[in-house]
């Protein structure tokens, strides 16, 4: 079998996200093989939180998210750098206003 | 070399074993996959089966050497008894392929069934055992329940996958199946121990789940396409301590470390 061929043959790959407790968001932890979204689930289960790591599982087909191009990085977040006045940091807060 | 120890006959103490004994050998069973699963994610899987199960048969022997009176604890039930003293089903020690036994190399269509029919067999009578009159046992059956309703999902999902999936899956499923379903009439041969567990309170009779359990396998073997096999005049034995010829060498292997040098730990 040609690697082409081989690589056809493979299960999809799919992200898995893992939501640690209730309140909290999901976090992309790693990712695997499998048939289909039903089994997706399941393996992440067995792999990805078998030291009480989750409570809840999502997962998406990895050739389904869109990425930003690392090419245009520099274009992209290097303009950011010299604009720190963006956080909130710089604003006094009146006293009447605690535990922001 | 550590010699034997000797178990009591007493019927409430082979009960609680007999639940042990198939954790424990299924659980070797399954361990045997380590390493050598079709992909990384099924090996992960597979192992995580077996870590509950060895999780569940060490609460059990701990709680029937406690049964028992005589000091004996989980290391002492799991590795110094005699063959004979084994509680477990046939079906648990037969090799993960049957007819490959010699090669040494799984067969995972045996195996997901196999794992599909103890898995649906212990989550009924865990959720029978949680009104068990032995607080501790209700306990144990609270907790392996969660665990044994997962293995039921994960290998049910495989027996449809398998058996829905190609024609080659299809056939194999068929033969693993028709191998497997002799060992399963065993499952619910009550005897003078369900009796006694029934009388007291401690937990159901095995037989009295094969209707439950006869409607849940068929509904996924129906599910995966797959044949119900006929019923057979076979009994293996094993649940009353007659091994098949698998049995000791899965003994020997288990026993070995603490034949050799006595009491030795992690």
């Amino acid at each position: 079998m040609s690697n082409a061929q081989a690589t056809a043959a493979e299960w999809p790959l799919w992200e898995v996200f893992i939501r640690s407790k209730a309140g909290l968001d999901h976090k992309h932890c790693g990712s695997l093989h499998a048939s289909d979204a039903a089994m997706a689930i399941q393996l992440a289960r067995d792999v990805y939180t078998r030291r009480q790591e989750g409570t809840s599982i999502w997962v998406v087909r990895s050739d389904q998210i869109v990425a930003s191009d690392p090419g245009q990085k520099g274009m992209y977040f290097d303009p950011m750098e010299d604009k720190v006045y963006r956080h909130p940091t710089f604003y006094a807060l009146p006293k009447a206003v605690d535990h922001m | 070399m550590q010699a034997s120890i000797q178990v009591t006959a007493e019927p409430r103490v082979r009960y609680v074993l007999r639940l042990a004994d198939n954790c424990l050998m299924l659980a070797q069973r399954l361990g045997e996959w380590c390493g050598h699963a079709p992909v990384l994610e099924e090996d992960i899987a597979l192992t995580n089966v077996a870590l509950d199960l060895v999780g569940q048969s060490r609460a059990l022997l701990t709680h029937a050497g406690q049964l028992e009176g005589c000091g004996h604890d989980e290391d002492q039930l799991a590795f110094l008894r005699d063959e004979r003293d084994y509680l477990n089903l046939t079906l648990v020690e037969l090799p993960n392929s049957p007819q490959g036994a010699r090669t040494g190399r799984g067969d995972f269509a045996f195996t997901v069934l196999r794992n599909f029919a103890m898995a649906t067999l212990f989550k009924l009578l865990w959720q029978r055992l949680l009104l068990s009159s032995d607080a501790e046992l209700a306990a144990i059956a609270g907790k392996a329940l969660k665990e044994s309703r997962y293995h039921q999902q994960h290998s049910g999902d495989w027996v449809v996958r398998l058996g829905d999936g190609t024609a080659e899956s299809s056939r194999r499923m068929q033969e693993a199946l028709a191998q497997m379903w002799p060992y399963v009439a065993e499952m619910f041969e009550n005897d003078a121990v369900d009796e006694h567990a029934q009388q007291t309170g401690l937990g159901p009779r095995w037989g009295d789940v094969r209707a439950d359990w006869m409607a849940e396998v068929t509904g996924v073997l129906e599910a995966a396409g797959l044949e119900v096999p006929k019923a057979t005049a076979f009994r293996s034995t094993g649940k009353v301590g007659r091994h098949s010829e698998h049995m000791g060498f899965i003994l020997a292997e288990m026993q070995y470390l603490q034949r050799a040098f006595p009491g030795g730990v992690w």
